[in-house]
């Protein structure tokens, strides 16, 4: 176990190929220990794949709020041999197993079919349990009248990777077998009565062999109190239905599909219409139309489709359109990248994407929580302001669950911003870019009377037609930019930024988006008394609190900046907006987010008096020898059992030394 | 405007926007906007009612000369505008206004998506054969072998046929026009409107700077002793599906646009060539969102949406 945080929570992993429902297991699961009570938090790795290619899915679970993952397992499910060993199959191994992640006194749960590989584990303190998962399901099959069929059913695992489970944390069954129940819905009672019955007799064999052997039990909390088991695709979604979206566009792109999926299951319930389009050129254009036409609209992408979008952000700003709101899901690049992974790589790209000065405002959600009101607020934002508004979130945010009280949607207020109230038939004395003191022009909707106007991309006049006039041209700039700093004074300080702890302790962590879950628990595990750490988030990228900000890092002893890139682009922010450099920069670009001990790590190494810059990967600070020892340990495991591996390409020796 | 009987409140004057007109003298683009604000009043659609969405070039500038909802947007992307302005409000008459380079170029994947949606909109492309605000290059309808004063080189590349394109894709009306025809024209963009789908009007049209080639003489010269351009109205042709649950009858009223639109003897039919009458893509929305049946999107309630049922399910 590396980090300090591990004994605070209980945390729970399951390995196998994709398709196999180990993700299904792992909801279930949450669902289950969500509606007893406990906290829980999920964290997903899976590859770009549809079969075969192995996931891992971890559950933090704690009787406290919590809001990340670690490193340490206590309890791991491995349904293919990819868990225990790692990767075998590619010249370069994707990873290296879970195995070394176990924490000191943990259990592996594995498949027998995967016993041989046993001998390839070098861990002695590590409890390692057998599952006779097929003879468990046969016996299932036989009691419920289908004998000799457990190839056939073997998806089922999954379910009883639950039970097993279950049953060495001394966990309700019951309450699992609702959430299999729930998982399937109405329609598949026998399907799901077979899982459930499989579950069972897997609980029944675990309970039977592993009780009290392990420390962690998860008994019953008393008094449950209600709470959402709340996906980070879901609450965008949930922000956009709050808000009053009336229409969404996308292309289909790993990882922010899920919500517009998610939007689609809820067009008959909300009136919300969801267009698919032919291309994310399409999806941003039709979205500043649909702006155009009075229509609260939104896009979502991730980073090759928001690479086409940037016509768009200009079409909007220089049409003054109320909107979009474009959702940007971050994941690893550059181009097609890592379509599945973690990165925080589009920071520089949301701020500049784009030719000429395109007035936007660009937020960056740090939980599922801020992004349900952040994307309500984007709404509110391009209405009032109207230009694009750009929430940037990630792959971690989105795609992990956690349990969450029911969102307050009471204090939110819907603002449409300035409306033209005219009447008369055509063009009257109505022009849709008119100068007004704050800068914004009343807009009307198409279709209403006395309200036609012109708009164009050109450089326009008040009328909105194409004009070159040097004091037009001066005048509409002012206009256009000037709606920035409107937004910036009238936009609350805890929208743009929220400090954790005093500010005034030796260190100031300052990050942005994901990080933030890692960030918060890490602080009050490592330094509950606040006396080491403060944690300054910055929510709002543009317009940028440069003073505030400014203020809070030149009072710090010491700030140390988290940056889930490899060119350090809040820092780089940091510096251009206020003129100061942090004095350590931890950045992560191995496409997995940040964990809890990660941050421990990196801070307490900026502490100790490590390099400005810190690279952090698989839970600890690395240098640049720490890729090609990975690399040479998994040729040496291939080496020690050759014959069933492809040859890998060794790397130049000295390489990178 | 004919012989009018009945109070018309709306003349083609009331959709002309009182603002200079920057395009070269003897532009096929003027007959264009005159059809289209002729073919606006001749259907009485009131100036607040209609939107005409145009791309980049000289045709877009047409949305600047309207006193409709006018939007001057971007090259190539009328179609998604269009889609969207339509989806926001049904009860606009939408137009797009884009030129051919803008519809069957740069805009190529928004065109086939455009027709494969068949909303209710109206898209009349301004066809020169070039790109001519950026001084005249070829553009997607010009032909192999042929070559401007304009262009440096003759193209090789094979012209697309817009008709037969447009059939590909799921267009429910398909009309060619020429722009010098005004009155024809104005019958045609008049159809379209009134079309429930997806109509696209492709305008032959000259353009006196830069195509030397598909000048007014040469649309006005005879071929094979007969005139290039004949109307289908004055023939046999009937470009209507009489039975659209008969996909025969759409197979073979396709085939027929076909063989018109690519006549080997060079000589070019006007007309409608394709009309097929199908529930449109707001007709299948209505029957997932049934708020839209009483108003359009634009209108629905945003303020009172009660997500309470969202929350609590995932708990």
């Amino acid at each position: 176990m590396r980090g300090k945080s591990a004994d605070l929570s209980f945390s729970w992993m399951i390995g196998g190929p994709q398709g196999s429902g180990i993700n299904v297991s792992a909801e279930m699961f949450a669902k289950a220990l969500s509606r007893a009570g406990y906290y829980v938090f999920g964290q997903i790795e899976y590859h770009s794949n549809i079969k075969g290619k192995h996931s891992a899915y971890r559950l933090r679970i704690a009787s406290e709020p919590l809001a990340s993952h670690v490193e340490a397992v206590h309890l791991l499910s491995a349904l293919d041999e990819e868990t225990l060993v790692g990767d075998l199959y590619h010249e370069f191994p994707a990873h290296p197993g879970h195995v070394h992640e176990m924490a000191p006194g943990g259990a592996i749960l594995y498949d027998r079919e995967y016993r041989k590989f046993l001998d390839w584990i070098e861990r002695d303190d590590v409890q390692f349990w057998e599952m006779p998962y097929a003879e468990l399901l046969e016996r299932a099959l036989e009691e419920a009248g289908k004998p000799g069929q457990a190839r056939a059913y073997r998806i089922m695992n999954n379910s009883m990777v639950l039970g097993a489970s279950v049953g060495v944390l001394g966990f309700d069954f019951e309450a699992a077998a609702v959430a299999i129940r729930d998982s399937f819905g109405a329609k598949a009672g026998r399907v799901a009565e077979m899982n459930v019955l499989a579950a069972r007799h897997a609980c029944n064999y675990a309970r039977e062999h592993f009780t009290g052997k392990l420390s962690y039990q998860l008994p019953p909390v008393p008094e449950p109190r209600e709470q959402m088991l709340i996906k980070g695709t879901q609450a965008v979604g949930l922000g956009k239905l709050q808000a009053g979206c009336g229409i969404q566009t996308y292309y289909p792109i790993s990882p922010a599909t899920d919500e517009s999926v998610y939007l689609e299951e809820n067009q008959r319930e909300h009136s919300i219409v969801v267009l698919q389009t032919e291309d994310e050129v399409s999806a941003i254009d039709a979205a500043v139309m649909a702006a155009h036409g009075g229509v609260r609209a939104a896009t979502s992408t991730s980073g090759p489709g928001f690479a086409l979008m940037p016509e768009g952000l200009g079409f909007a700003a220089m049409t003054e359109a109320p909107g979009p709101v474009l959702v940007n899901y971050q994941r690893g690049g550059p181009s097609t990248g890592l379509p599945t992974r973690w990165e925080q790589g589009d920071l520089s790209f949301a701020l500049s994407a784009g030719q000429g000065d395109i007035p936007r405002i660009v937020i960056a959600s740090g939980d599922i929580e801020e992004s349900f009101f952040d994307t309500f607020d984007a709404f509110n934002y391009a209405d009032r302001y109207q230009l694009p508004v750009i929430v940037l979130v990630d792959k971690h945010l989105s795609s992990s669950y956690q349990t969450l009280p029911l969102f307050d949607t009471s204090r939110l207020k819907i603002d449409r911003g300035a409306l033209f109230e005219g009447e008369g038939n055509g063009h009257g004395e109505y022009f849709r870019h008119a100068f007004t003191p704050s800068g914004v022009s009343p807009r009307s909707i198409p279709g209403q009377p006395g309200g036609a106007f012109w708009t164009t991309t050109d450089e326009h006049d008040p009328r909105g037609h194409i004009t070159e006039s040097i004091s037009n041209r001066l005048l509409m700039m002012e206009k256009r930019m000037g709606k920035l700093k409107l937004a910036s004074n009238e936009i609350s300080d805890e929208k743009k930024f929220r400090l954790v702890g005093s500010g005034e302790t030796p260190v100031l962590a300052l990050a942005w988006g994901s990080s933030k879950g890692a960030i918060v628990d890490a602080l009050r595990h490592a330094d509950p008394e606040g006396r080491r750490y403060s944690f300054l988030q910055i929510r709002m990228m543009r317009p940028f609190p440069v003073e505030q900000v400014r203020r809070m890092v030149e009072r710090a002893g010491k700030v140390v900046c988290f940056d889930g890139n490899y060119s350090e682009q809040l820092a780089r922010l940091v510096r251009e907006e206020t003129g100061f450099q942090p004095q350590h920069r931890v950045v992560k670009y191995d496409g997995r987010p940040f964990s809890e001990d990660e941050i421990v790590a990196a801070l307490e190494h900026a502490v100790a008096g490590g390099p400005e810059r810190i690279v952090i990967s698989g839970g600890r600070v690395v240098g640049p020898e720490f890729a090609p020892a990975e690399f040479e340990r998994m040729i040496e495991l291939r080496r020690k059992h050759g014959k069933m591996l492809p040859p890998m390409v060794p790397l130049p020796p000295g390489y990178n030394r | 405007m004919g012989t009018v009987t009945e109070i018309k409140p709306f003349t083609a004057q009331d959709y002309k926007a009182d603002i200079h007109n920057d395009w070269c003298p003897g532009c096929g683009d003027f007959g264009i906007l005159s059809a289209i604000q002729m073919a606006l009043a001749k259907l009485q659609i009131p100036p607040y009612r209609a939107a005409v969405v145009s791309g980049i070039g000289c045709s877009a500038k047409a949305a600047h000369y309207m006193n409709t909802y006018a939007f001057h947007t971007l090259h190539g992307r009328v179609m998604p505008c269009v889609t969207a302005l339509k989806l926001a409000n049904h009860d606009l008459t939408v137009i797009g206004a884009g030129g051919d380079g803008d519809a069957y170029g740069i805009g190529g994947g928004h065109f086939v998506a455009g027709g494969r949606r068949n909303l209710d909109i109206t898209y009349v492309v301004f066809n020169n054969d070039v790109y001519a605000l950026t001084k005249g290059q070829a553009s997607p309808t010009i032909g192999k072998g042929q070559r401007t004063k304009s262009m440096p080189e003759e193209s090789i590349m094979e012209a697309i046929n817009p008709v037969l394109l447009a059939l590909a894709c799921g267009y429910t009306f398909v009309a060619r026009g020429y722009a010098l025809d005004t009155k024809y024209l104005v019958d045609l963009i008049a159809q379209a409107i009134q079309h429930r789908g997806s109509s696209l009007v492709d305008v032959l049209q000259t353009c006196p700077t830069y195509n030397d080639l598909h000048s007014k003489s040469w649309y006005a010269e005879q071929v094979e002793g007969q005139p290039r351009l004949y109307k289908l109205d004055g023939t046999d042709y009937d470009p209507v599906v009489h039975n659209p649950e008969d996909p025969a009858e759409i197979t073979r009223k396709k085939a027929q646009a076909l063989i018109r639109s690519q006549d080997p003897s060079g000589r070019i039919a006007l007309g409608v060539y394709y009309k097929l009458e199908v529930p449109t893509y707001e007709d299948y929305l209505k029957r997932k969102i049934t708020a839209l049946e009483s108003k359009p999107l634009a209108q629905l309630d945003v303020y009172h949406r009660d997500i309470t049922p969202n929350l609590r399910n995932l708990t």
